[in-house]
C-alpha cells in the first residue's frame, strides 16, 4: 500500500480539527482529516450543541410552569421525554451532516478511522484495528480531544452511573439524579433534570459551585439553584456507591459528616482527560504534561512538523478555544502576517444553566492575587427595565478594572441571556479597552445589555439606575 | 490654598528643560493668561502662562536652572488675600505628581493634537512611524500617556501593526528611542571612532572647546541616522529664472511694501509640483508608503543655535504674498528661538537654499521621515545655447535628494521636471 500524500493532515474532526481543516484548505493546502467516529466531535455530537437543545426544552418547561405570571391559564400540560431527547439527537445529526458538507465543499479528504503517528511525517489510519491507509504529510495537527475523567469507585457503567454521554441520551426520565462535580457540564445537567422535575443533588468537592467563576457570581447562582429546589453539597466528596438494581445509594462526606443519598442515577462530571494514548506520540519527540500534549504559543509540539490543538493540549477545554487554536496553528504554518498567539485571559466561558453564567478574564480575587489594585462595578438585573419586562430579574453583572490603567481585567455575569452578551466585553477586552471606551459606548434601550454599561459605570461611581 | 506651579511639558517627548527666565517676581500679582516664565528646551523657547489668578508667592527654581524635570515644582501661587504662611502647610508634591494644572505653556499644542502628530522637524528626536493617526489600543494610549511614551516612535505588534500594551513594556519611559537607533546598535548616534580632541592634543594643534547645545546634538543624531539609514540618490536640474525674475519685479513694483523673494517662488513651486505630481509627496514606513494629501514645505533656516526648519503648511494653496509674510515671521522667530513646536514639527518635503552665499550647487541630507529635499543654488547669469545660438540667461541649479525606498529615479526625475516647468513658467504660481 503506497502512502497518500498531503500538505496538512488533521487528526480529529471536532471543533478544533474541522475548523483547522477548513482553514488549511482555504489557504490552498492539500488537506486531509482523520476522524474515528463523528465529524463535529464531542462538541457537536455529545456536548455543547445537543445539551443546548435539551436545555431549550427545559427552559420552555419552566416558562410553561410560570405561564400564569404572563397572563396565561394553562390547566394541564405534559412533556414527552423521548421527544425531547429525539429533538436533541436530530439537532446533532443535522449539524454533523453540515460538517460533512463543509469538508466536501472545501475539498478536504476525510479518512474514516483512527489516526496514529508513525514517526517522521507519517500517519497510520486504522479501522476496527486494521490499517486502512498510510498518509504522509508535511504538517500533522493532532486534535484528538478529551473524554470524561473516571474517578475510582465512580466508574460509569452506562446504566446507573452515567457520563455526559448517557446523561444526554437516556431511555427514560429519572426521578432523581445526583451530579458529581459542579463545573459547566455537571451544573448544566443538574439544571436540565431539575427543570424537568427530577430531584437533583449536586456534590462539589470545592467550597462553592462553579469554582472557576467569581465567588460572588457563584454565590448568586447557588441561591438560584437552591430556590429551584436543587440540593447542593459543597466541600463534599462521594466516598462510596452502592449500586442496586435500579438505584444507587451514594455515600457523601460533607466536611467529615457522612450521609447516604438514594437516587436513580448518578452523573459523573469530574473533569476530562486528554486523548493522547495510542496516537503514536511515543514514536516522536512529543512531550506530555499530565496527559496533555506540550505545545508552544504557535501550537507546535517538540516534534518538527507535528502540532496539537484543543482539548488534547492544556486548557481551558472549550470548543471556541480549540477552533481558535486551529486557525492560529494553520495560519502560522502558512506564514501569514498578522497571526497572534492566543491570550488566555480573553477566552470567554459560558454555562447554560438557569440562570446562565458567563465570564471572561480575571475574577476579583485572582486580580487582587496578581497584585492589581482594582475597581469593581456591580449591577443587578433588578435595576434593568428590559429584565423586569421579561420577568428575569435575578442576576448580577460584575466588572473588574485595573485602578491604575483602567484596563478591563474581567467581567462576570449571572442572569438572563448573559452567554449571548459576554461577547460585548470580550470584543472590548481583546481590543484592550479601558473603562472610558466602555462608558462612551452607547447601549441600546431597552435591552438587558444596558446592565453591562451600568456595571462599568458603577465601578467608577457613575451608575444611573442604582 | 496655594497652587503649585509645575514644570510643563512643551512637547510629548520633553522630559526636562531649562528655566530660562522669570517674567514675574515673587510678590507680583498674576492674572490668568499672564506670562510668568520662559522655558527653553533643546528645540525652542516657550512662554508659560498662569491659569489661575493670584500672587506669585514663591519661586522654587531660580532663573537659569538647567535640567528641570517635567512636573517638578517650580513656583507657588497664593490666592488673593491668602497669607504666606499657607505655603508651609502645602505639602511639597512628588516630582511626578498631578499634571501641571496651574500653568499651561502659551500656545502649547493640546495633548490630543500633539500626540498623534508625527514629529518631523530636524530638531526632533523621535522618528515618526507614519503620518496622521497612530493606531494604538485604548489601553496602550492610556499607559503611554501616563508614562510619557511617544507612541509614534513605537512599532506595534498588534493587528495591522496596532500598538498594544505589550509593545510598551519594552519602551523606555519619558522619550522613546527612535526606531532605527533602537533596532540596530550600529546606527546609534554618530560616536566618532576617532576622538578629535585627543588627536589634536597629540599633534599639538591649538583649539578651544564649545559644549554641544541640545539642538546641535539633535541635528548630529538625526542627520547621522538619515545619512546612514536612508538610501539617498540625487538628481540635478537647471532652471532658467528670467521669466520668474521679471514677474517678481513686476509684482514687487506693483505694491508698496511687498517684497516677494525668489525663495518664496521656490517654496510655492515645490508645493504646487507635489500637488501636480504626488508621487514625490510620500514617506516610507516598514508596512506602508504614506501618501500625503497636502504639501507642507519645511524651509531650512540657519540660526545662531543651529539649523531649524519652520513649515509653510499647505503651501500650494497659499498666495505668494501669504507665503512671503509667513516666511518672514517664521524666519525671524526661528532666529530668536521662539518657534512653537507645531511650527517646525511636520512638513512633507524640505527646501534648503544656499544661493545667497553664492553656492552653485550642493546636495542636502533628507529630513526623515520626509523622502525628499531640494538643495537650491544661486541664480546666476550663465551662457546657454538656445536654438543653436549662445545666449545669456539667469540660471539656478537645483539638486534634489530622494529616499529610494519610497521614490524611484524616474519618479524623482518626473517631479523635478514639473518643478522646473513651474519655475520657468511662473505665471502658474500666481493662481
Amino acid at each position: 500500500m503506497s502512502d497518500q500524500s498531503f500538505d496538512v493532515v488533521i487528526v480529529g474532526g471536532g471543533p478544533g480539527g474541522y475548523v483547522a481543516a477548513i482553514r488549511a484548505a482555504q489557504l490552498g493546502f492539500n488537506t486531509a482529516l482523520v476522524e474515528r467516529e463523528h465529524l463535529g466531535g464531542i462538541c457537536l455530537n455529545w456536548g455543547c450543541i445537543p445539551t443546548k437543545a435539551l436545555l431549550r426544552s427545559a427552559e420552555i418547561n419552566s416558562l410553561l410552569q410560570h405561564a400564569d405570571q404572563y397572563g396565561f391559564k394553562i390547566d394541564s400540560y405534559s412533556f414527552d421525554f423521548k421527544k425531547i431527547i429525539e429533538r436533541s439527537r436530530k439537532v446533532a445529526g443535522q449539524l454533523s451532516g453540515g460538517i460533512k458538507h463543509l469538508m466536501k465543499k472545501n475539498k478536504v479528504t476525510v479518512f474514516d478511522g483512527h489516526g496514529k503517528l508513525l514517526g517522521k511525517g507519517r500517519l497510520d489510519v486504522s479501522k476496527d484495528g486494521k490499517s486502512v491507509a498510510t498518509v504522509a504529510a508535511k504538517h500533522i495537527v493532532l486534535a484528538t480531544g478529551a473524554r470524561a475523567r473516571v474517578l475510582p469507585g465512580l466508574e460509569p457503567d452506562g446504566k446507573l452511573v452515567w457520563t455526559y454521554k448517557e446523561a444526554m441520551n437516556p431511555e427514560a426520565m429519572p426521578k432523581s439524579v445526583l451530579v458529581v462535580g459542579s463545573g459547566a457540564i455537571g451544573i448544566e445537567f443538574a439544571s436540565f433534570y431539575r427543570q424537568l422535575g427530577a430531584d437533583v443533588t449536586v456534590v462539589e468537592v470545592m467550597d462553592r459551585v462553579m469554582p472557576v467563576e467569581d465567588a460572588e457570581i457563584s454565590t448568586i447562582a447557588r441561591k438560584q439553584f437552591e430556590k429551584q429546589g436543587m440540593k447542593i453539597l459543597t466541600g463534599a466528596k462521594v466516598v462510596k456507591l452502592d449500586r442496586g438494581a435500579n438505584d444507587v445509594t451514594v455515600h457523601v462526606d460533607t466536611n467529615g459528616k457522612t450521609e447516604q443519598i438514594k437516587v436513580e442515577r448518578v452523573i459523573s462530571a469530574v473533569g476530562i482527560v486528554a486523548n493522547t494514548e495510542n496516537i503514536g506520540v511515543e514514536n516522536t519527540k512529543i512531550k506530555l504534561d499530565r496527559g496533555h500534549i506540550v505545545v508552544n504559543e504557535w501550537l507546535q509540539t517538540d516534534e518538527p512538523g507535528v502540532y496539537a490543538i484543543g482539548d488534547c493540549v492544556p486548557g481551558p477545554w472549550l470548543a471556541h478555544k480549540a477552533s481558535h487554536e486551529g486557525v492560529i496553528c494553520i495560519e502560522k504554518i502558512k506564514g501569514l502576517p498578522d497571526v497572534h498567539p492566543m491570550k488566555r485571559e480573553n477566552i470567554p466561558g459560558c454555562t447554560y444553566c438557569t440562570p446562565q453564567v458567563a465570564s471572561v478574564g480575571l475574577t476579583e480575587a485572582k486580580a487582587k492575587e496578581q497584585g492589581y489594585s482594582v475597581k469593581v462595578g456591580r449591577f443587578p438585573f433588578i435595576g434593568n427595565g428590559k429584565a423586569v419586562a421579561l420577568g428575569e430579574t435575578d442576576g448580577l453583572i460584575k466588572t473588574v478594572f485595573d485602578a491604575k490603567t483602567g484596563e478591563l481585567l474581567g467581567a462576570h455575569m449571572v442572569g438572563p441571556e448573559v452567554t449571548e452578551m459576554i461577547q460585548g466585553y470580550v470584543v472590548g477586552k481583546t481590543m484592550e479597552t479601558t473603562e472610558l471606551d466602555l462608558m462612551h459606548t452607547i447601549f441600546p434601550h431597552p435591552t438587558i445589555s444596558e446592565a453591562m454599561h451600568e456595571s462599568v459605570l458603577d465601578a467608577y461611581g457613575k451608575a444611573i439606575h442604582i | 490654598m496655594p497652587h503649585n506651579v509645575l514644570m510643563p511639558a512643551l512637547s510629548p517627548t520633553m522630559t526636562e528643560g531649562k528655566l530660562a527666565k522669570w517674567v514675574k517676581n515673587e510678590g507680583d500679582k498674576v492674572k490668568a493668561g499672564d506670562v510668568i516664565a520662559e522655558i527653553e528646551t533643546d528645540k525652542a523657547t516657550m512662554e508659560v502662562e498662569a491659569v489661575d489668578e493670584g500672587v506669585l508667592a514663591k519661586i522654587v527654581v531660580p532663573a537659569g536652572t538647567d535640567g528641570v524635570k517635567v512636573n517638578s515644582l517650580i513656583a507657588m501661587l497664593l490666592e488673593e488675600g491668602e497669607d504666606a504662611s499657607a505655603l508651609n502647610t502645602a505639602a511639597a508634591p512628588a516630582p511626578a505628581a498631578a499634571a501641571p494644572k496651574t500653568v499651561t505653556p502659551a500656545n502649547q499644542p493640546t495633548a490630543e493634537s500633539a500626540k498623534p502628530a508625527p514629529s518631523m522637524a530636524l530638531a526632533t528626536p523621535a522618528q515618526a512611524k507614519s503620518a496622521g493617526r497612530v493606531f494604538a489600543s485604548p489601553l496602550a494610549k492610556r499607559i503611554a500617556k501616563e508614562k510619557g511614551i511617544d507612541l509614534s516612535a513605537i512599532k506595534g505588534s498588534g493587528p495591522h501593526g496596532r500598538i498594544v500594551k505589550s509593545d510598551l513594556d519594552k519602551a523606555p519611559a519619558g522619550a522613546a528611542a527612535p526606531k532605527a537607533a533602537a533596532s540596530s546598535g550600529s546606527f546609534a548616534p554618530a560616536q566618532s571612532s576617532v576622538n578629535a580632541q585627543a588627536l589634536a592634543d597629540a599633534y599639538g594643534i591649538p583649539y578651544t572647546l564649545a559644549p554641544n547645545s541640545g539642538v546641535r546634538k539633535v541635528i548630529a543624531r538625526r542627520l547621522s541616522e538619515s545619512k546612514q539609514t536612508v538610501p539617498h540618490f540625487y538628481l540635478t536640474v537647471d532652471c532658467e529664472l528670467d521669466a520668474l525674475l521679471a514677474l517678481r519685479k513686476q509684482l514687487n513694483d506693483s505694491m508698496d511694501g511687498l517684497k516677494i523673494s525668489v525663495n518664496d517662488f521656490i517654496i510655492k513651486a515645490t508645493a504646487v509640483a507635489l500637488e501636480k505630481f504626488p508621487g514625490a509627496n510620500v514617506s516610507w514606513t516598514d508596512d506602508n508608503i504614506v501618501q500625503y494629501t497636502r504639501a507642507d514645505v519645511s524651509v531650512a533656516v540657519a540660526t545662531p543655535n543651529g539649523l531649524i526648519t519652520p513649515i509653510i503648511v499647505n503651501a500650494a494653496n497659499k498666495s505668494l504674498k501669504v507665503i512671503s509674510s509667513e516666511m518672514k515671521d517664521l524666519g525671524l522667530r526661528a532666529r530668536e528661538g521662539k518657534l512653537k513646536p507645531q511650527e517646525f514639527q511636520g512638513g512633507t518635503i524640505s527646501v534648503s537654499n544656499l544661493g545667497m552665499f553664492g553656492i552653485n550647487q550642493f546636495s542636502a541630507i533628507i529630513n526623515p521621515p520626509q523622502a525628499a529635499i531640494l538643495a537650491v543654488g544661486a541664480g546666476q547669469e550663465r551662457v546657454v545655447v538656445k536654438n543653436g545660438q549662445m545666449a545669456v540667461a539667469n540660471v539656478m541649479t537645483v539638486t534634489a535628494s530622494f529616499d529610494h525606498r519610497a521614490i524611484d529615479g524616474a519618479v524623482g526625475a518626473e517631479y523635478l521636471q514639473v518643478f522646473k516647468k513651474l519655475i520657468e513658467n511662473p505665471m502658474g504660481l500666481l493662481l
